[in-house]
């Protein structure tokens, strides 16, 4: 059990996707200009994983090795559109502002990562662990990251104003601002991690 | 684990086939399932912005006709007099790609209100276009007294502060609208007063 609470949580700190791991940088870089806006992408692409995961790990002793690229790429875009309209029918809003990014979860290296990495190899139970630490650890990154720019670039946390729109500095909205954020948050992890080593 | 299929041509057919077939049978149902809903919220949307532009109430009547690639949503009251016409307009000029806008247009030729439909201008600069700060000072303004323009090309719009090419795109659609409307009004009149 320790071993699979392990699992879980990994994603969060230690084999971040983000912050430790840097895949799946596209959609971090792009959809965070706001706190809202990372963390429903990071809702969503936890989904895809988990269930990614799940299906993948039911289905690796069916799949043979030499199609199992196809195979997967099949299953995750299934469930990516299936978010894709359950977002358009029931949350129309963000579905607006996500809209473009939510087909790219196809493309997102973490869940094709995960479901090569580990989920092929591994048992169910693990699998629903490993795709649920890890799109959390990703919904965490992404939070953080649309809060700080959220906050240096208009003024405000998940829409709510807190500073004047005069303090605002635009560059942090903008794409170099995200990787200038990026590059922070990172380095602050790999302080962090150093330390409790 | 259960020990792996090997990759001979037949079993590679048969696990494709497969699991292609139920996604697509899954996708189906899903799509199946959305479907209304989705049409439903577009359908809304429409309507609210229909509304919201043009100021009509339950009891006029609307009419919707396609002229080049604008969409005009015509409005009536209960006696067939023309009201004004909610256009959808669209610019590609923008920032970030396309934007669609509902210029709410009154038979006199005003500007009443504009709403944005689709925008995917950049936070917090071009996507400010949405605010009534900006797309409010619309409000009123009849294009034959008013230069839709943005200020820095000599017109009479304030651009957003930073986002001169999306106030560029969103005035350009604007004057799309107007200009659409003012060709085609004749049409519109006829239209509604045929007694």
């Amino acid at each position: 059990m320790s071993n699979n609470l392990q699992t879980f949580t990994k994603g969060f700190i230690k084999e971040n996707p983000i912050l430790v791991l840097l895949l799946g940088c596209c959609p971090t870089l792009a959809t965070t200009t706001s706190a809202i806006n990372g963390m429903s992408m990071g809702l969503a692409t936890t989904f895809v994983l988990i269930m990614s995961n799940l299906v993948i790990s039911l289905l690796k002793s069916f799949i043979p090795d030499k199609v199992r690229i196809p195979c997967f790429i099949v299953v995750i875009a299934s469930f990516v559109t299936i978010v894709q309209l359950v977002m358009q029918a029931y949350v129309p809003d963000i579905y607006e502002t996500l809209g473009l990014f939510i087909p790219l979860i196809v493309v997102n290296c973490i869940v094709l990562g995960r479901a090569e990495a580990f989920a092929s190899k591994n048992p169910v139970w693990p699998s629903i662990l490993d795709g649920a630490g890890m799109g959390l650890g990703f919904t965490f990154a992404l939070t953080i990251l649309g809060c700080i720019r959220e906050f240096l670039g208009s003024g405000s946390i998940f829409g709510f104003g807190i500073l004047p729109e005069t303090a605002n500095i635009l560059v942090f909205i903008l794409p170099p601002g995200a990787f200038i954020c990026l590059g922070f948050v990172i380095a602050i992890v790999n302080q962090f991690k150093k330390e409790s080593h | 684990m259960a020990k792996k299929k090997e990759s001979t041509l037949i079993n590679m057919l048969i696990a494709l086939f497969v699991i292609t077939a139920i996604s697509g049978g899954l996708l189906g149902l899903v799509y199946g399932v959305t479907k209304d809903t989705i049409a439903e919220v577009d359908a809304k949307k429409n309507a609210q912005a229909i509304a919201d532009v043009l100021g009509t109430d339950e009891n006029s009547k609307l009419d919707t006709i396609t002229i080049g690639d604008l969409f005009y949503n015509l409005a009536y009251d209960a006696q067939d007099n023309f009201l004004g016409a909610a256009v959808k307009t669209y610019s590609n000029a923008g920032f970030n790609g396309r934007i669609e806008l509902m210029v709410g247009i009154l038979a006199d030729g005003t500007i009443n209100a504009v709403s944005v439909l689709q925008q995917s201008e950049t936070p917090g600069l071009g996507a400010n276009m949405v605010n009534p700060k900006f797309k409010d000072q619309f409000n009123g303004k009849n294009p034959a007294s008013y230069n839709l323009t943005v200020s820095k090309d000599g017109g009479d719009v304030d651009a957003i502060t930073a986002a001169t090419i999306s106030s560029r795109a969103f005035t350009g659609a604007v004057r799309l609208a107007c200009d659409g409307f003012e060709a085609n009004k004749a049409k519109f009149m006829k239209g509604g007063n045929a007694q």
